[in-house]
């Protein structure tokens, strides 16, 4: 199960226009937080796209069932809206509201959801990976046939911690699944910058688990290989997939990839998963203006987050201590309580 | 005299030190050719070459081991982690490795290594990339810990670590990067391990570092106008650290506020207010009070994060209380 697959776009495509929106609407999304930091609304600038990764977030997203949890890293607004995610909640969070997912304490980095199996976003570059083996345990143990999946971009390849959990995966047996999607860069470091042994899904290999790369153009071959990867690892057999692709904008906001020629960037935004997708579609009959629609549906739906974000409420600053422990436990006492009390006394 | 940002004095500390001396490289993700995450280390590459900019896979816990066993092995390098709140993985080597060497090993040989990082609020940067973590660096003994509030210092201090026979963790604020003001770079560097008096007044002492120096100094102006005198102690290096400075003003004056931007509990603000305690209590006539991060963790929100650190407003507001 190791040899990458070639790609036909052609393979179970009956989905297609179904992976063909949800891409759309990831890629709308995206668009909506570029405009959200341009117009000042967003909080910060560590806004990270995932334009052109889309068929990663949507191809892998299709083969998980409900009840599986997941882990992403810090550019992963796409698998979670993929994942059944509300863009008014997401763009919120991303504003850092209190209407957001975290109630504007996680931001677009710290975003999570447990009613969606959302085990979090993580800011620290494979920050978020030995979770799924916890969680996989869990599922294991309590027989719930569940799988869990981190993902994560090729700059986490060569932390440490990826080669602790897939050891122990392989070693248990766990449902767990390694997500990597390779866009070829960390920020400004290109993959073979970075790593002599590129072909990244041998190292899964060589621990034990099913391992395959395949090439993110195609959505219908991401899909394909993720069900095999996920049922593989639903039966105990853990799994990795690596995800080809492309970062098309800068690592951040205000990276403008001067490290990259215009002629690179160009050949590079060529690998669009979404052209690729809606050629197929009208290859097999579907009308431009059906696909159009789709489109502007999308933007419909993306258009109101930003108002949404826009309109909603700071977090009050009492919530500030709120949340550092469990609900009924004391909270920290605020600093100006704190002096108060001590000059106070004298 | 020049005009130079607290990120031009870094680099130019990098460069002279660089040009100086061949031992000293820096190594670290995204230093070389992409210039640094804050671009401090942007252009040297071109002049000193990709062995001493070394650009390294993320892979925290090896550069920063990486740089202990360059030090063993007699050179010089300054190990750049992106943002300090990643320090967590490199503890083992940090507070293992490097700052256990020459004591484990009887005095053989020791680990001239310099780690430089950023900390600190100001970016709606969220919960993992805007942490004051120097606590856990200050109370490891081995280690040797500075934190720049001005470009002056910012360019000195980064020459004196350079030159250190024990590892120095050298801490930036990410908020001060832009900050710009007039240096000569030619008048005599500060003593290493000293603080400096910012501004004197009669009616208590502020102890502070880093980017609150900046916070109190505006506090104090404010107090001025009030009648309110404070005298203003920047400590620059927290390892060493310089108590004979903050006796000397604290005894005459006998009240004193100690201001870190760090969480309150158990951090620097906790050890200075101890010290200061136990070494000046029979002059003190108020207990030494703490302006420090609330004890939570930041939260992306602009508001939340700016109301969980200590601002101008908060300190001139302690100061008007301790003093009614
Ligand atoms: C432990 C850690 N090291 C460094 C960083 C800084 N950083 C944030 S994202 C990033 C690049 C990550 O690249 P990759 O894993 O390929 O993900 P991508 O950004 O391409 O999606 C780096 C170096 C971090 N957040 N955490
Ligand atoms: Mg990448």
């Amino acid at each position: 199960m190791n040899a990458p697959k070639p790609h036909i776009a052609t393979g179970s495509n009956a989905d297609l226009l179904g992976l063909y929106r949800q891409m759309r609407r990831v890629r709308t999304f995206e668009e909506r937080v570029g405009e959200l930091f341009v117009r000042g609304l967003s909080a910060g600038s560590m806004l990270h796209l995932s334009i052109g990764e889309e068929s990663a977030a949507v191809g892998v997203c299709a083969a998980m069932k409900d009840g599986d949890t997941f882990t992403t890293h810090h550019r992963g607004h796409g698998i979670f809206l993929a994942r059944g995610a509300d863009p008014e909640r997401m763009m919120a969070e991303i504003a850092g509201k209190q209407t957001g997912y975290c109630h504007g304490k996680g931001g677009s980095m710290h975003i999570a959801d447990m009613g969606l199996g959302h085990l979090g976003a993580n800011a620290i570059v494979g920050g978020g990976i030995p979770a799924v083996v916890g969680a996989a345990l869990v599922a294991q143990q309590r027989r719930t046939g569940a799988v869990s999946i981190a993902f994560f971009g090729d700059g986490a390849m060569q932390q440490g911690i990826l080669y602790e959990s897939m050891n122990m995966a392989a070693l248990w047996d766990l449902p767990t699944v390694f997500v990597c999607i390779n866009n070829q860069y960390g920020m400004g470091t290109r993959i073979d910058q970075a790593t002599k042994a590129t072909a990244l899904h041998e190292r899964a290999v060589a621990f034990g688990l099913n391992g395959e790369t395949v090439d993110g153009l195609d959505v219908v071959a991401v899909r394909d290989a993720a069900q095999r990867i996920v049922d593989a690892a639903r039966g105990g057999t853990p799994g990795f997939l690596a995800i080809d692709c492309y970062r098309f904008f800068g690592h951040a906001r205000k990276d403008k990839s001067p490290y990259r020629s215009p002629g690179e960037e160009e050949e590079g935004r060529r690998k669009d998963p979404i052209a690729f997708a809606r050629a197929a579609l009208v290859d097999a009959g579907h009308g431009e203006a059906e696909l159009d629609a789709i489109d502007a549906a999308a933007a419909a739906e993306m258009d109101a987050t930003i108002d949404f974000a826009d309109l909603s409420e700071e977090p009050p600053l009492s919530s500030m201590f709120r949340d550092v422990f469990a609900v009924g436990e004391p909270e920290p006492e605020p600093l100006a309580d704190r002096i108060d009390r001590v000059l106070a006394r004298d | 005299m020049a005009q130079m940002t607290y990120r031009d004095a870094l680099r130019k500390a990098l460069h002279d030190a660089m040009t100086e001396d061949e031992d000293v490289f820096v190594i670290g993700e995204e230093v070389g050719r992409y210039g640094g995450a804050y671009g401090v280390t942007k252009g040297l590459i071109d002049e000193f070459g990709p062995e001493r900019l070394r650009d390294t896979p993320i892979s925290e816990p090896a550069i920063v081991g990486t740089a202990v066993g360059a030090a063993m092995a007699g050179m010089r390098p300054v190990a750049e982690l992106m943002y300090v709140d990643f320090i967590g993985m490199t503890m083992d080597q940090l507070c293992n490795q490097a700052a256990k060497i020459r004591y484990m090993f009887g005095g053989q040989i020791g680990v001239p290594m310099v780690l430089r990082t950023q900390g600190g609020t100001g970016r709606s940067a969220g919960a993992q990339h805007s942490q004051s973590l120097e606590a856990y660096v200050m109370h490891t003994p081995g280690l040797r810990l500075v934190m720049p509030g001005t470009v002056y210092d910012a360019y000195h201090l980064l020459r004196q670590a350079l030159r250190q026979p024990d590892p120095v963790v050298f801490i930036e604020h990410k908020a001060l990067y832009a900050m710009s003001d007039e240096v000569d770079l030619d008048a005599p560097p500060p003593d290493w391990g000293r603080a400096v008096v910012r501004r004197t007044g009669s009616d208590l002492v502020i102890v502070t570092y880093s980017r609150q120096v900046h916070y109190v100094m505006q506090a104090a102006e404010a107090l001025a106008g009030q009648g309110i005198e404070a005298t203003v102690i920047d400590l620059r290096t927290l390892n060493p650290l310089d108590f004979e400075t903050i006796r000397a003003a604290v005894e005459p004056i006998g009240r004193a506020m100690v201001v870190s931007e760090g969480p309150l509990t158990a951090g620097v603000a906790a050890e200075l207010s101890a010290r200061i305690t136990e070494e000046c209590f029979d002059f003190l006539h108020d207990p030494v009070i703490r302006v420090a991060g609330e004890d939570v963790p930041i939260s992306v929100s602009t508001a939340l994060e700016a109301a969980s650190v200590p601002s101008a407003d908060l300190v001139a507001e302690t100061a008007r209380k301790m003093l009614v």
